[in-house]
């Protein structure tokens, strides 16, 4: 090759720094949320403000649903529009960090193609330029910047690591059978269509068949279904749980049969340009799509701001809160609201008329921690991927922020390790998270990867760790099709709901969808169907 | 002590003193010849200049009036402190400083001066304890059994085994373990004693310290990896950049990869960039991406009517190296300091994200595609990045790897570019150093097919020319994925076909 030698190339630019000074000590700190004002809202106590200012529309909350509200409304035009977030910066679930090097996220990190249901995502795609148009065939084309840059995932089993998430070191034939059976079954669900002519999963979940067998499978736990269909071996259930957790944040055996399969068969995008399994996704993760839709709104947003109360008065809303940097109250008078929140928080804001608002909802807390490396992790087998997954690991790895950069690496990266507190239910898990000191959780992290990359702590500059309480709603058993999930997704008079917890299924396409579902009913336009 | 054994240690010193003198000398001589090539002028300046050092020396040891033997362990240090860190000193300094020369024969006046005083002293010294006849015919007869022990040592086991830097901290460990040797044997005594002792110590660990730390100059694995002796070794943010130079063949290395011997790199060079510009006759602003070394900027400066050069190659530390290095501004003519020549060190995908320019001949060199980061170099995303930037009726030319080794990989950069609207001409010469080569020159309109070579080629003629397009059908199109972000099929094939020869 230009040239012929390179065998030895690693080896060497590798042994030539063999003797390396020790390792600067590792820095960092547990970050938000606003536990302060978080605290004094819950407590109550908070002063009532004086006057009201009149306004058109106040959204609630600036997570993804918040935006796609506060966005649709003001490329509507004509509005005076209000956007109130807790937080010092919008974003929610879907915030990002940025160091010297990349931006990274602190939550949501990736979207799948989305398929025909996600009318709304799709066009949002085209809007943004992540879609820049379609072949003769009609599918889209995807801007190759953002589809996720090959190679996408690795899993570190059996001392070394290997492409792809689905284990194949050191499987039997049988168990390999046995995936592939499970593969070709999801599959076909894929494919599937109720009754109805609807797809039997599909993204947004309320655009899912209203086919009675299938929402049954909401009443039990999947790892029955896993079970009764004779999926047992251990490289399978492990992969299986491993998606559950990554997505729902507990295992097979605490989500809904329904919700494990949709993960698999709700997949339903395509592209001209690349594979239907394919994602889009940014250094910041979703983060990106979070700035793109700041940028799409004209309103007022206070930030820092926390909304305390939404009550109903003389055919309007008030909406009260307290300003954290002024130190003071401020309220508005408003003809529609979006509550942009989640359900136990909207529950608090209405007072009686929320009462019982999230019943039955359930949070398990996740751990993030994003690590400052001065060069990306490799290891035997297979060099770094996007997303990086240890077999039966107590994390879910970690993703590369600066996998995306097309700049030649320059050695320093983020790495973003994700690990969902399952060990404990998840109110055990969230005491005993909130209480960690920043040396416990960084031990914690560097521990788990350590298996993988015994040099992780002598890596690592800086470890920030951040604990989601209330991370993202888990669809338990019951949850999605037997509760009263659609009651609470309708409007209160003029006060409207918006936010992934209504879909019970924690993802990008349903915050924005529900966002902008929520704006056309201000706006007079159809609704999501249910 | 009895003084037939301090005879004898004094005569050994004399053995030890002229091995250590002869292999600072053959040091700097082939240093000399490795840095600034012709290996004869080097060895024969070198030598002489150190001869006569060596008679000033002798000519200055007739002003000391007494104290020999202090003055004698005194040398010892100073030979083992300069002598030690010579070669170490002259590699740093090479690329540090721009009048080398006056450095190279300052160093070695002064060590062939101090050399050069040390036998006169010993004489004097031994003159009390033998006859004169013997005390000529064994002091000689040990300096020249050193000087024949220097010379078989040097190529057979110091320059293989050690490499230059070490050799020359060894050696000056051994003249400071002279001095402290002597100090004793001549029973110096008095305060300065106790302080040449510690002096002398110190120094044997500093040396010592140079001899260990000399593997971050070039590791012992690295020197077994090239052939040829390395001359120069850096690792800049981006690679590790070495040269080697060989009987006449100056290679240079990026991490590890051949990029070009001096022998035939006009082979590779014409090639990239004859057969595409010389279809231009009109173009006057070329873009270089990547190849910092210069070479296809020199080809392009053939063109008289071109008028600006634009070179974007990532590493300061490159084209520094091919800016200042007398070495390797022969080899590229000086290119990169040309007037009609900017150099801008940037990430070619970033830096095309921004470009406002545009250029009628572009000239696309970047390292083979072994690895998904260099992968990204060649894909629909980095062409697509790439259309803006090409003046109408402008071409662009892409190394593309062997087309006889890695087939997949050459036609799928093929498939890649005609994926992203170009039309395309490949064509493959044979760069012995590096196998069958292949290129592909790229346009968005259909090139004109006369062309008019410049002048003071060595290997591309209008008979020639024609052949390079022709592909035998042992590397013949094949059909391959297009190139993608999202797929990296680039690297795959890559890997693939030369995993085969590996
Ligand atoms: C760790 C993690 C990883 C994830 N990864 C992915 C992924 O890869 N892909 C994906 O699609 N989804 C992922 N998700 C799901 C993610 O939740 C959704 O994609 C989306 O961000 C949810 O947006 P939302 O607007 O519904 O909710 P939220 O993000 O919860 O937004 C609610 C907003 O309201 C604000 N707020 C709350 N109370 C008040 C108040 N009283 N006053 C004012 N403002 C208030 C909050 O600060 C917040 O900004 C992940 C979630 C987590 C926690």
């Amino acid at each position: 090759m230009k040239g012929s030698v390179a065998a030895a190339a690693v080896g060497v630019a590798g042994s030539w720094t063999g003797c390396r000074p020790a390792p600067p000590s590792i820095q960092g700190t547990i970050v938000g949320p606003n536990r302060e004002l978080g605290h004094r809202l819950r407590d109550g106590g908070l002063p009532a403000p004086e006057r009201f200012e009149q306004v058109d529309v106040v959204v609630v909350g600036g997570g993804v649903a918040g935006l796609a509200a506060a966005r649709t409304l003001s490329r509507a035009g004509g509005l005076k529009l209000v956007q109130v977030e807790l937080e010092s910066e919008v974003g929610g679930n879907s915030g990002w960090g940025q160091t010297a090097t990349t931006a990274y996220p602190w939550g949501a990190h990736y979207v799948p193609l989305p398929g025909r249901e996600a009318v709304e995502v799709v066009r949002l795609f085209e809007e943004l330029g992540v879609i820049t148009g379609h072949d003769v065939a009609g599918r889209p084309v995807y801007r190759e910047e953002f589809l996720c840059h090959d190679p996408e995932e690795r899993l570190f089993l059996h001392g070394r690591w290997q492409e792809g998430l689905i284990p194949h070191l050191g499987v039997s034939s049988a168990e390999r059978a046995e995936i592939d059976r499970f593969l070709a079954r999801m599959q076909s669900l894929r494919e599937a269509e109720g009754s109805d002519g609807r797809p039997l999963f599909a993204i947004p979940v309320d655009r899912s068949s209203t086919d009675a067998t299938c929402r049954a499978l909401d009443l039990e736990p999947f790892s029955a279904w896993l079970d009764r269909e004779g999926f047992r071996t251990r490289p399978l259930r492990w992969y299986v749980d491993y998606c559950c957790r990554d997505d729902f944040g507990l295992t097979a055996a605490g989500v809904s049969a329904f919700a494990g399969l949709h993960y698999f068969a709700a997949r339903g995008g395509e592209a001209a340009n690349a594979d239907a399994s394919a994602v889009v996704t940014w250094p910041a993760g979703n983060g990106w799509l979070v700035q793109r839709l700041r940028e799409g709104i004209t309103g007022e947003l206070h930030r820092g701001c926390a909304v305390h109360s939404v009550a109903a008065h003389e055919g309007r809303v008030r909406v009260s809160a307290f300003d954290a940097d002024s130190g003071s109250a401020v309220g508005w008078d408003a003809a529609q609201v979006v509550l942009a929140v989640p359900m136990f928080v909207a529950a608090r804001l209405l007072g009686a008329p929320g009462a019982g608002r999230g019943t039955g909802a359930v949070y398990p807390p996740w751990l993030v921690a994003n690590l400052t490396v001065d060069q990306i992790p490799d290891g035997r087998g297979m060099g770094p991927a996007w997303d990086n997954v240890l077999f039966e690991g107590r994390g879910l790895g970690y993703v590369v922020a600066t996998h995306q950069q097309l700049r030649a690496v320059t050695g320093e990266s983020v790495l973003t390790y994700y690990l969902p507190l399952d060990h404990l239910s998840p109110a055990d898990a969230r005491r005993e998270a909130v209480a960690w000191t920043w040396d416990q959780a960084r031990d914690l992290v560097l521990h788990d990867l350590a298996r993988a990359h015994p040099d992780i702590a002598a890596r690592t500059r800086r470890l920030d760790i951040k604990i989601w309480g209330h991370g993202m709603i888990c669809p338990v058993p019951g949850f999605l099709w037997h509760g009263d999930r659609h009651r609470w997704s309708k409007p209160l008079g003029n006060i409207h709901f918006a936010h992934s917890d209504l879909s019970g299924i924690s993802l990008f396409e349903e915050a924005y969808t529900r966002g902008v579902t929520a704006a056309h009913a201000i706006l007079g336009r159809g609704t999501l169907s249910a | 002590m009895n003084d037939r054994a301090t005879r004898l240690l004094l005569l050994a010193s004399v053995f030890v003193i002229a091995t250590c003198g002869l292999i600072y000398e053959l040091i700097a001589g082939t240093l000399a010849s490795y840095l600034l090539g012709d290996s004869v002028l080097q060895f024969s300046t070198v030598i002489g200049v150190y001869l006569f050092a060596m008679g000033v020396g002798s000519w200055l040891s007739g002003f000391v009036e007494r104290g020999e033997s202090r003055l004698f362990v005194q040398v010892q240090f100073l030979i083992g402190l300069i002598g030690g860190f010579s070669a170490a000193a002259l590699f740093v300094l090479f690329t540090q400083v721009n009048a080398f020369r006056p450095v190279l024969y300052g160093l070695i006046f002064l060590i062939g001066t101090l050399v050069g005083l040390e036998i006169p002293l010993l004489l004097r010294i031994l003159k009390d304890r033998l006859e004169f006849k013997d005390l000529v015919a064994r002091v000689f007869t040990f300096d020249y059994i050193g000087a024949l022990l220097a010379s078989l040592l040097f190529p057979l086991v110091l320059v293989p085994h050690l490499g230059l830097v070490r050799s020359s901290f060894l050696f000056g460990m051994l003249n400071v373990a002279v001095g402290l040797l002597s100090a004793r044997v001549l029973r110096l005594s008095g305060p300065w004693a106790r302080a040449t002792s510690v002096l002398g110590c110190g120094l044997f660990v500093l040396l010592f310290g140079g001899f260990l730390a000399a593997d971050r100059f070039t590791s012992w694995s690295e020197r077994n990896t090239y052939t040829d002796p390395i001359i120069h070794a850096v690792s800049s943010p981006y690679q590790r950049i070495v040269l080697t130079q060989g009987a006449g063949d100056l290679r240079l290395h990026l991490n590890g990869n051949l990029q070009f011997s001096s022998r035939d790199e006009y082979r590779y060079h014409e090639s990239l960039v004859h057969p595409g510009l010389a279809r231009l006759p009109m173009a006057k602003r070329v873009l270089v991406l990547g190849g910092g070394d210069g070479l296809a900027v020199r080809e392009v400066l053939k063109h008289p009517g071109v008028e600006q050069v634009l070179l974007v190659d990532l590493d300061p530390a490159m084209t520094r190296l091919f800016t200042q290095l007398p070495l390797l501004t022969q080899l590229n003519l000086d290119a990169l300091a040309s007037d009609k020549v900017r150099v801008v060190n940037a990430d070619a995908f970033t830096w095309l994200a921004e470009a406002k320019e545009t250029f009628d001949f572009v000239v696309v060199d970047f390292p083979d595609p072994s690895n998904f980061s260099l992968g990204k170099l060649y894909s629909t995303a980095f062409y697509r990045r790439l259309r803006p930037v090409i003046a109408p009726g402008g071409a662009v030319v892409v190394q593309c790897t062997s087309p006889l080794v890695a087939r997949r990989a050459f036609w799928c950069i093929d498939a890649t570019l005609r994926d992203t609207g170009f039309q395309t001409r490949p064509y493959h010469v044979y760069v012995p150093s590096f196998g069958e080569w292949g290129f592909i020159l790229a346009s968005l309109e259909s090139l004109p097919t006369d062309l008019s070579l410049p002048e003071g080629l060595r290997f591309l003629s209008a008979s020639t020319l024609r052949g390079l397009f022709e592909f035998p059908p042992d590397m013949d199109r094949v059909d391959v994925d297009v190139n993608r972000l999202n797929n990296q099929a680039l690297v795959r094939y890559f890997e693939e076909d030369w995993g085969k020869v590996r």
